[in-house]
């Protein structure tokens, strides 16, 4: 950037600049108060909070199970990857070990959330800077993995996939088939997608430099996920902390050097590859055995044996009515989610509900970084630096 | 070098800061201190700087509450986390109701300024030396602390609806 703080003349005039709380480009419910200097930000801050929905609260009065779909709605964008997560704390606190196959029925679906994520995130920033194109294009894509999903739950968006100790039914044929296409097919779209945008001339001049961060303050301000990777430390838990099984696979972890608006889409743009990679091996070698843990105070019974057998009927109600013992204990779980580390902080004292939740939200820790990272820059490289980091409203405001 | 691990961790705390940790505690292989909480910013700095440890990641700050516990009412719960030696510590202070005060540590990691504002909104734990400790997800207008136990989920005049089977 030319044009820093520093240069102005301080005899003009700034303009206060509203942007949001519901302005379309943002995305989301994201109010800024810009400070502007003709076109140039001087000053920037922001508000959060509109769509603050007390999870925090109503997960204090909800069993377990009646939490997860309050994490779907963290980051929608990627909901089964903060099912996941959630269902992983709890298995945690109980001291369950899932089978083999779950967790690799696991890999395989937060993966494919993953790439639903970064599809978004990255197809965005191209219509940010004008190209509509690949958008449209890759948005099919993200249709077909939301086809997957049904396959997986009968849900789309906000997906409640999966249960305490398992999923609740098992891959279908036709789920099978449909994932297998999946991986066949995306490599053509992603490959045409990049030749599109990557190397093209007016995103690169969009992006390259703008809205950067170092490494050094990405790390003061928490950053985790693709927006640290950009900025050039390799930190993911799917590797430091490796949980359902992660570490039974090779994947690489892709890193930026100059953590700009262009070094976080190349990042989540081979993460899609990595992900691909993931699902092919996780299907290839998915083991044989059954789709769920035996957690029979957890985990709800077929409906068949429930009308047949008492033990499953009374375990249905106590699983219903929330009527279960769980352990004292408090637990700390996180999960590689689409944004970064999405931690689930539990503490349990024994009652149906938690003692007190906490969601660790990777959106709402970095997202305080955006006034440094617009310092001196245009408007417009703000709406793309934004879109960028991948702030999701959601998990903004819990 | 002695490998880094809970009991390196431990013993290097007990070594500096041994007469304030009144509890050490493992649950599910994470060390956990309760720590007198005039002692956060020192522990915290002692652990950024320490140059085995690293621990220059703040994962999450939030708080807590519990009504029965009387004269440590509140406490805010800090994750500390290591990226060189993947190492990680949850450092627990608590404070009266009466005194709901404790240092910020946004001078050691950036990332505390909005934990920090989140904690007060929703506990009313005022951080010391916080730059900017207002609310930030609920209204400015509010003049309670919704997170606190004595405030009920749903509107407790309610008659239109009966659900006391569901113990809300």
């Amino acid at each position: 950037m030319e044009n820093t703080v520093t240069n102005f003349d301080h005899t003009s005039e700034y303009t206060t600049l509203n942007l949001g709380p519901t302005h379309p480009a943002t995305h989301g419910i994201f109010q800024n108060i810009l400070t502007m200097d003709g076109e140039i930000i001087v000053e920037a801050e922001q508000t959060c909070g509109y769509i603050h929905r007390a999870f925090e609260k109503i997960a204090e009065h909800r069993p377990f199970y009646q939490i997860t779909p309050l994490t779907d709605r963290l980051n929608y964008c990627s909901s089964p990857i903060n099912n996941m997560g959630w269902h992983m704390t709890v298995e945690k606190l109980l001291g369950v070990q899932t089978p083999k196959r779950v967790d690799y029925m696991r890999i395989i679906i937060m993966e494919l959330a993953r790439i639903a994520d970064h599809l978004i995130c990255n197809s965005v920033i191209a219509v940010d800077c004008g190209a509509l194109t690949g958008f449209t294009y890759v948005f099919q894509w993200r249709e077909k993995i939301y086809d997957i999903y049904e396959e997986i739950c009968g849900a789309r968006l906000t997906t409640n996939v999966g249960r305490i100790g398992g999923l609740e039914r098992d891959f279908s044929p036709a789920c099978i088939a449909k994932i297998r296409e999946f991986i066949q097919e995306y490599p053509k779209v992603l490959r045409e997608f990049t030749s599109l945008v990557e190397r093209n001339r007016i995103f690169m001049d969009r992006t390259v430099g703008v809205g950067p961060i170092s490494v050094e303050r990405a790390l003061h301000y928490g950053f985790t996920g693709p927006n640290l990777r950009a900025a050039g430390l390799d930190y993911d838990v799917r590797v430091m902390n490796p949980y359902s099984s992660y570490q039974d696979f090779d994947f690489t972890i892709p890193v930026g050097v100059n953590g700009d608006t262009y070094d976080r889409f190349r990042v989540r743009q081979e993460e899609m590859w990595e992900s691909l990679k993931l699902i092919k091996n996780a299907l290839e070698n998915l083991p044989e055995g059954k789709f769920f843990a035996e957690v029979p105070e957890f985990y709800l019974p077929p409906k068949e044996e429930v009308y047949k057998n008492m033990e499953a009927l009374i375990w249905h109600f106590k699983i219903v009515m929330g009527e279960t013992d769980v352990p004292v204990g408090e637990v700390y779980h996180s999960v590689e989610g689409g944004n970064g580390e999405l931690g689930f902080y539990l503490v349990s004292d024994g009652g149906r509900a938690a003692y007190r939740l906490h969601f660790r939200r990777p959106c709402f820790i970095y997202y305080q970084a955006f006034p440094e990272m617009i310092k001196g820059s245009t408007l417009s490289d703000a709406i793309v630096t934004m879109s960028s980091m991948n702030v999701i409203a959601g998990e903004l405001d819990a | 070098m002695s490998e880094v691990n809970n009991a390196y961790l431990l013993k290097e705390l007990q070594d500096q800061f041994a007469a304030f940790i009144t509890q050490v505690d493992e649950p599910y292989g994470l060390l956990t201190i309760e720590l007198d909480k005039e002692q956060i910013l020192p522990v915290l700095s002692f652990l950024v700087k320490h140059p085995e440890l690293q621990m220059q990641f703040l994962t999450d700050v939030c708080g807590m509450h519990f009504p029965d516990n009387k004269g440590k009412e509140l406490a805010t719960v800090y994750h500390v986390h290591s990226f060189t030696k993947n190492i990680r510590l949850r450092i627990k202070c608590y404070m009266s109701l009466d005194a709901p005060q404790i240092d910020s540590v946004t001078s050691l990691f950036g990332s505390a300024n909005w934990q920090e504002r989140e904690t007060f909104d929703f506990f009313g734990i005022e951080f010391i030396g916080h730059p900017n400790l207002k609310r930030i997800l609920n209204v400015d207008e509010m003049e309670y602390f919704p997170m606190r136990k004595e405030y009920p989920l749903e509107d407790q005049t309610r008659t239109d609806k009966d659900d006391t089977y569901f113990g809300r």
